[in-house]
């Protein structure tokens, strides 16, 4: 699949044809629908509230949020950010209710602290990892905007970005950034290992998780049906300073890096790194 | 551009962000609609606390509404007075701004806003 964000910066990519297709298309309304309703779900809103919409592109995810009935906890007010004025401008003959910005979330989140109860952005900061001038670099794109986004939610609060990662780096790189600015950051994965995985990186702010879960991320998604956590944190611990040298597991890791080397390694046998008899 | 939204708002240039001047941002001529919203009170009071009251005042002032009380309304007022709270409504929901600029007291930057949308983009040398 070709990804946009590769050849182009996403103010000219989304010109006014592409930015008029990429909203009439059915496919696209469908999915953003869907990802804007799990988002939602993740932040678990009790009322209405202030959402920031990063990347809101034609209001296709804020209409969802302006429309949430008044017994699910709706209708938010929302603040919609954007680089390409085409985006905005379909958003405008749509009527959408949120109010628009046209702005570069690269360039930091410019609202006072403790602004937002939260923010969600679909399928948007992934175009975060390209700096197209040379005075410019994904790094500093990503710290100024996890930077802003963090001062601009209120304590407690929660963000949720969807977005489509090229590959584990730029995974890595994404929730890096979010840890390094003080999120609580976590990715849950839809449909995992498929062709159309969703990866949401749920951020919390402060005591933004549940009660008893220790400040953890993982207290988000508790209760919610279909999710293993997986936590890397827990692997850590089982790591390098784990393993006794000289003990069985130590050869056989050893054995393990040598073959991955394409050494010649005996095979191993019920005798490989056996307990000798202690020396007379 | 609501006024809600500009009760937010601060000045994006890197310069700014440590100096109190730099909110709020002054309208300068500035072209309001008035559209009419669903009042939603939840909202409302959900959002009372996070106003800034002082610049709320002032915004309003320049914009040529009547004087705010020199108090914010608490939660129960809004909840009891039907009038503070569509006065309210009225002012951060359905006042909006169409065209003009909104001026940085600081370094002076403006900001353009046009067909209600404000444009934040800066030249680099600003980030």
């Amino acid at each position: 699949m070709s990804r946009p964000e590769d050849t182009l910066s996403a103010d000219i990519h989304y010109d006014d044809t592409e930015a008029r297709k990429y909203t009439t298309s059915s496919r696209i309304q469908n999915i953003q629908a869907s990802m804007t309703h799990r988002a939602l779900e993740l932040l678990d809103l009790p009322g209405p509230s202030l959402i920031l919409d990063v990347g809101c592109g034609s209001g296709l995810s804020g209409e969802i949020l302006s429309s949430i009935p008044p017994e699910e906890g709706g209708p938010h007010a929302w603040i919609g950010m954007d680089v390409s004025a085409s985006m905005l401008d379909i958003a405008l003959q749509r009527d959408v209710e949120g109010d628009l910005m046209l702005a570069d979330i690269g360039q930091g989140v410019p609202f006072r602290a403790g602004t937002f109860d939260a923010a969600v952005s679909i399928s948007a900061i992934q175009w975060l990892c390209n700096a197209e001038s040379s005075e410019d670099s994904p790094t500093a794109r990503l710290s100024r905007f996890f930077g802003g986004l963090y001062a601009s939610l209120k304590r407690g609060g929660r963000a949720v970005c969807q977005f489509y990662p090229k590959n584990d780096d730029q995974k890595k790189m994404i929730t890096g950034a979010a840890v390094k600015a003080g999120f609580g950051a976590g990715l849950l994965e839809d449909d995992p290992e498929t062709k159309n995985v969703k990866v949401y990186l749920v951020l919390t702010v402060g005591g933004g998780a549940i009660e008893g879960s220790g400040g953890d991320i993982t207290g988000v998604v508790r209760g919610m049906e279909g999710v293993d956590v997986l936590d890397a944190r827990r692997n850590q611990k089982s790591g390098k300073g784990e393993i006794k040298k000289g003990s069985k597991a130590w050869i056989m890791k050893k054995k393990d890096q040598m073959e991955r080397k394409g050494k010649v390694v005996k095979a191993t046998s019920k005798y490989t790194g056996r307990k000798r008899r202690t020396a007379w | 551009m609501k006024i809600l939204s500009l009760n937010f708002l601060t000045c994006a240039v890197k310069a700014c962000k440590s100096s109190s001047d730099s909110y709020p941002l002054h309208p300068k001529d500035a072209e309001l609609v008035q559209d009419e919203i669903e009042v939603n009170a939840q909202l409302l009071v959900n959002l009372l606390p996070r106003l800034d009251w002082t610049a709320l005042s002032t915004t309003a002032t320049e914009l040529g509404f009547p004087a705010l009380p020199p108090q914010p309304p608490s939660a129960e007022d809004l909840q009891a007075d039907d009038k503070t709270l569509r006065d309210l409504h009225n002012l951060l929901m359905e006042t909006q701004i169409m065209e003009g600029k909104l001026v940085c007291g600081n370094c002076g930057h403006e900001y353009a806003v046009r067909e209600g949308i404000a444009n934040f983009l800066l030249p680099s040398h600003l980030v």
